[in-house]
């Protein structure tokens, strides 16, 4: 068997197992709208914690983090694990576990849902619905190129990159609809859990090839190049950007719809207390190899093309051809694990908080699970057009999408602990720091950076003041419901 | 009593936030047993994490968050009396 007739075996091997994986949840699905967006609420700590962990890792932990590594020192670790390993655990206690009890009480699928419920206002809700799918589309989209041209690089052309990306594209909606949130947790656990061992096995193979860490590092610290690259710091790496980095990636990521969501969906209160528990072990467990590998693979004698991705490169050289594309099924699983989640999760913000408020209030649960399928299918065919197509705003969208969530993370915090916050204040506040962001973005007069601080991190403290302020000087509107988050949650 | 242990759980969080990323190490380039000194330091820290987020699930979990009988004096000092519960409706009735 050639090599690339072996790659393709094992990455279609890989995929079918998931569709089984999403055939076999299936045949357990209820056809209630909760059941097919949250299981019902019912996940346990494996299935909670790998598919939380799965879906926050993208192709951008197997690809772009090792390439930043590679470029620029092992640092990004340290970023990786302050907005991975300890503010979003921190943030999954906050704001997860009030939305969790929230949900738990009220039925709330959504992030709009809640939000609109506790201000009374569909405008809000779907507001922040809209705001979503504009950030999550364009990532949706990213997953999709990164997929098609891992594929395309993996078989040098033979598999080219639109039926790479069309391929993917197909296998998720086929399993995305059929099993919805049961069938990708399911199909999650499987990829976190493969992302994991086969990360490790690639890091103590070419370790064992080049003779230990303490080889590996030797020749980091013999070269000019990469000398650098062992002392904490460098002018890449500065405590400004390392900082806003992490916090903009860190509550992004809470805000993301897929991660969001998966707030709700905890079968019980020690399932999200063993999974904060086990949370930055999972994290730095994958990090360290994952980011490391590329960091050493500067000083090893691996030509890296301008442009090309570090890891399958230095797997390529090190291990044999089996076991490189064993990796690139891994990154295909993280690619697709974040990708069918957000097809999931964008689907429900759609049927839920726009179609149902604005277009037809009086939809049955039945028909909305049969829209939300339907959502899930078109929502992919068009990521998976523009992808063919690869704008450059859309691109650009895609990269600015964590900051762009970030935006509406302070907002939702003060509307869950702050009770003076008015319809009025959440509104402009959310308003202000997206156009903030977004004018960052696209309008060259609004700088992207501020003293070394991101634009992102600055329109988090415009959306704050702006919250904080506005609501003040405002009255609540008469249909608030002031106290809902408040009284009598977690009493039971 | 209940906002006392309230502010010690924040600074627990502020602590192992600030701490993730060894800034006193800074410029530092020693490396042990193949790895620098800092980035063993974050991988303890992690570890750590893990610990201290297991104990905060085993003693405080619902601080903050939970309402429960005893600490209606501080839930009270905003919104005052006479709020009422309405009905559920995620905004579709405005």
């Amino acid at each position: 068997m050639n090599a690339v007739t072996l790659q393709l075996t094992i990455i279609v091997g890989y995929l079918l197992i998931a569709l089984a994986i999403g055939l076999v949840a299936y045949r357990l699905t209820e056809r209630t709208a909760e059941d097919f967006y949250l299981a019902s609420r019912t996940l346990g700590t494996v299935v909670l914690l790998f598919t939380t962990f799965a879906t926050l890792l993208s192709a951008f932990t197997f690809f772009a983090g090792p390439n930043i590594a590679y470029a620029q020192g092992p640092e990004w670790i340290l970023v990786m694990g302050l907005m991975d390993g300890i503010i979003f655990a921190i943030l999954w206690y906050v704001i997860g576990y009030k939305q969790w009890l929230l949900g738990q009480q009220y039925g709330y699928v959504t992030l709009g849902e809640m939000l609109g419920d506790r201000f009374g206002s569909r405008w809000l809700r779907g507001l922040v619905a809209g705001i979503s799918l504009v950030w999550l589309f364009p990532y949706v989209m990213l997953q999709q190129v990164g997929a098609g041209t891992a594929l395309e690089a993996l078989t040098d052309g033979a598999v080219s990159y639109e039926l790479g990306a069309g391929l993917i594209t197909i296998f998720m909606i086929l399993y995305v609809v059929a099993a919805g949130m049961r069938g990708v947790a399911w199909t999650d656990t499987l990829q976190g859990a493969f992302m994991l061992v086969t990360t490790w096995v690639a890091l103590l193979w070419v370790l064992a090839t080049v003779g230990g860490p303490s080889a590996a590092t030797a020749t980091l610290a013999s070269s000019p190049d990469t000398a650098g690259f062992l002392s904490l710091g460098s002018s890449y790496y500065t405590p400004q950007w390392m900082l806003s980095t992490a916090v903009t990636i860190g509550f992004g990521v809470a805000m993301f719809p897929q991660v969001n969501q998966r707030f709700f969906a905890a079968g019980s209160k020690a399932v999200l207390k063993r999974s904060l528990a086990l949370w930055p072990i999972l994290c730095v467990l994958l990090f360290v190899p994952s980011f490391m590998l590329g960091a050493w693979a500067a000083g090893l004698e691996v030509a890296i093309p301008e442009g090309a991705n570090v890891l399958p490169l230095i797997l390529d050289a090190y291990t044999p051809t089996w076991f490189a594309a064993l990796i690139i099924a891994g990154a295909m699983a993280a690619m697709m694990s974040s990708s069918d989640s957000m097809l999931l999760s964008g689907s429900s913000y759609f049927t839920r908080d726009l179609y149902r408020p604005f277009i037809d209030r009086g939809l049955s649960d039945s028909r909305e699970g049969l829209l939300a399928r339907g959502g899930v299918a078109i929502f992919a065919t068009a990521a998976f057009v523009a992808s063919l197509f690869q704008p450059a705003t859309l691109f650009e969208l895609g990269n600015a999408a964590f900051s762009g969530f970030a935006q509406l993370a302070l907002p939702v915090l003060l509307a869950l602990y702050w009770r003076k916050i008015t319809r009025a204040g959440i509104t402009t506040g959310i308003l202000a720091s997206q156009g903030f962001y977004m004018a960052s973005l696209f309008v060259a007069a609004v700088p992207g950076s501020y003293a070394g601080w991101s634009a992102g991190l600055v329109g988090m403290g415009l959306g704050l003041l702006v919250t904080v302020v506005v609501s003040l000087v405002t009255s609540p509107a008469a249909d608030e419901q002031r106290a809902i988050y408040f009284d009598g949650l977690g009493a039971d | 009593m209940h906002r006392n242990e309230l502010g010690f759980w924040i600074a627990v969080a502020v602590v192992l936030a600030g701490l993730t990323v060894p800034w006193f190490l800074w410029g530092s380039a020693t490396v042990v047993a193949g790895l620098p000194v800092w980035l063993w330091w974050h991988v303890g820290w992690m570890g750590l994490a893990s610990v201290v987020f297991w104990v905060f699930a085993q003693r405080a979990w619902g601080i903050g968050i939970e309402s429960t009988g005893d600490d209606g004096s501080s839930d009270g000092r905003v919104g005052g009396p006479g709020r009422t519960r309405e009905t559920h409706s995620g905004g579709d009735s405005s």
